[in-house]
Order: C-alpha cells, then structure tokens, then sequence
C-alpha cells in the first residue's frame, strides 16, 4: 500500500513537473501580443531546433569504430534524396528505414 | 473544382480535411513511438511493476526520456523533490518549443490546454513543420479564420494520435515483457528520418541557412564541451541566445 502511495505520488510529480516546462512560455508571455522578437522566434528557432534534433538521434555513433556512422549516412542520404524526388514524407521516412533495417540487420 | 464550390463547402473541408490530414502527418512518430514505448514498458515490467503503471505513465507523464529516466528513479527509492527536479532539469528545453508557439496554437479551451501538455519533441516537430508549410501556402485572407479552425484541429489530433500510440507501445510492451521474437531492430529510425525531412521542409519554407548553420556550430560546440547527455538543452540554449544575438544585430542593421 505504501508502495502503492508513493508509486502515485512519483508519477503526479513528475506529470506536473513536466507539464510545468510545456506550459510556463504560454503563461508568461501569453500577454506579449505579436511582439517582434517572438515572431523572429517562431520563425527561425523551429529549424534549428529541427537539425538538433536530427544531431541528436546521431550524437551517439561511434564514428571512429568498426563500419559506425555508415549505415546511419547511407539512410539519412536516401531519406534526403526520396524527399528532394517526391516531396512526400512518408514514402522518404519508409524507404529510409527499411533499407536501414535492412543494413543493420543484415550488414 | 471551382473556387464557387470550394467556398461553399469550406465547413465540411475543415471537418474532414484535418483527421486524415493528421493521421498521415503522424505515421512516422506511430512507427518510432510504439518500439520506444515498447522498450519502455518492458523495463518498467522487468523491474516487478503491473503492466498497467506503464500504461498510467504514458497518459499521466508522456514523456519519453523522463520516463525512462523513471525507472532509474525508482529503483533508487528517489524522494519527490528530487524527482521534481531531475524532470523539470530533463525537460526544460520544452520551454523553448513552448517559446516558439506562443501564438500558433490555434485551439481553444481545454483542447489548448492538452495540446500544451502533449508537446513531446515529435508533436512540436509536426506542429511547426505544419505551421511553416500553411502560411507558406496562403496569404491571410478573410478565410483565413477557417483556416486556423482546421489548424486547431489538425493540431488537437496530432497530439491526441501521438499519445495515443506511445500509451499503446507503453501498454503493450509491459504486458509482452520478454516474449517479443520479431525483429525490430532500427525500426526506431523512423525517427531520424522524420526529422531530417523535416529540416528539409523547414528550410523550403524559410528559405534561410543562418537558422541551420546556427545549430549546427551550437550541437558541435556541445558535444564537444559538455556531457553528450545534456547535448539538447546545452544546445538549444545555446542556438536560442546566437538566434537573440542576430536578431539584435538585424534590427540595429535595419535589415528586414
């Protein structure tokens, strides 16, 4: 039981203390109106963001060891190219992956 | 079609339009969400949970790397400051995507409020993406407020679909535990994919490097310098002051 209590006390906080770092930009700046440095924000902190989080799903390889890094190139480069062909998320991100499925179970 | 009978119908679109629309935009997190979830809920049943604590996270946190870091927590007994503070610490840059959405969520109410609360890296990723490629596409016009009631939506459902499938993964791996026989190795690459596709399309609609190469010196300069685990915040924070600093330098330049 007080496993029980302390198991549910565990997950509130860590809800909470989760929904606080999602929520806390919304309640201080909801007032701000269009303010410029705000929309230079939304404007250019997605795309940055968006190769971090491509470098971070990488940062990891090690490069330096065995074949590391060229299964992850040879996939990502199909992913690029797909996407510069077709322009449709899905079929780039699905021949991206099988064929690194592929490769790493394979190679 | 004409534009007579596309004016005509715009309720209809904007009913239909987003539910489809979402649940394409979200099958590459589907494929990533579900092994991660998985991986996650066999752990939490290897360490002697029900399988229903895994489920219970996955809608009362939905947070991938805070959860995986909550096994660790509580196989230490960790008390709850502690634990508040590990989280807010791992998720704090959040704050940043938060930053940059301020005035993009469209909808209203509690469905604002869930939206916000299922802002997972994957969610923001689609949501700005989406944005981008929407204004890309249409000039503000008077039917512009229908186009931002379909946005809500479409943005209401990705997060639900999203959650959705990572409570599934969560749900199911705790309850499969050891008896998983296929193969999934690199099935979790869908996530890589799904963000380099979206760094091109944020780049096709922004039509900018600086945001890029900012990034770029920022993630090496991180992984270089500091632990490789703290890369995300150390880099984020990084790449949202140099973002500060040009925009400073821009507006005392006067360039538009």
């Amino acid at each position: 039981m007080e496993n029980t209590l302390y198991l549910v006390s565990f997950i509130l906080v860590m809800s909470l203390a989760t929904f606080v770092t999602r929520a806390a930009p919304f309640m201080l700046f909801h007032k701000q109106g269009e303010h410029p440095i705000l929309v230079f924000l939304g404007r250019y902190l997605p795309p940055a963001i968006m190769l971090l989080l491509l470098i971070y799903c990488v940062k990891d390889i090690n490069w330096f060891v065995d074949k590391g890094g060229v299964n992850e190139l040879v996939a990502l480069g199909v992913v690029t190219i797909a996407h510069l062909l077709f322009r449709n998320p899905l079929i780039s991100i699905l021949l991206g992956t099988s064929l690194y499925m592929f490769l790493k179970q394979n190679m | 079609m004409t534009t007579q009978s596309q004016s005509r119908m715009p309720s209809l679109q904007a009913k239909t339009a987003p539910i489809t629309s979402s649940f394409k935009a979200t099958l590459p997190v589907l494929f990533g969400y579900i092994p991660m979830g998985m991986a996650f809920g066999l752990l939490l049943s290897d360490q002697g949970y029900a399988w229903y604590w895994a489920t219970i996270m996955g809608v009362a946190i939905f947070a991938g790397a805070a959860q995986f870091m909550a096994i660790g927590l509580l196989a230490a007994n960790a008390g709850l400051f502690e634990v508040a503070m590990t989280t807010l610490l791992l998720n704090s840059r959040h704050i940043f995507y938060g930053l940059s959405l301020i005035h993009h969520v469209q909808a209203r109410g509690w469905r604002k409020l869930y939206i916000i609360f299922g802002l997972t890296d994957e969610t923001y990723s689609l949501l700005t993406a989406h944005h981008a490629t929407q204004s890309q596409r249409s000039r503000p016009t008077k039917e512009s407020s229908d186009l931002a009631l379909s946005e809500g939506r479409f943005q209401f459902i990705v997060t639900a679909l999203n959650q959705s499938y990572w409570v599934f993964g969560c749900t199911i791996g705790a309850i499969l535990g050891g008896a998983i026989t296929f193969d999934t190795t690199g099935l979790d690459f869908t996530l890589p994919a799904l963000f380099m596709v979206l760094v091109i399309e944020q780049y096709k609609a922004t039509q900018k490097l600086f945001p890029f190469l900012i990034a770029l010196i920022c993630a090496v300069a991180s992984l270089a310098l500091f632990d490789s685990d703290s890369m995300l915040l150390i880099s984020i924070s990084m790449t949202l002051a140099l973002l500060l600093g040009k925009h400073r330098l821009d507006t005392r330049l006067g360039v538009k």
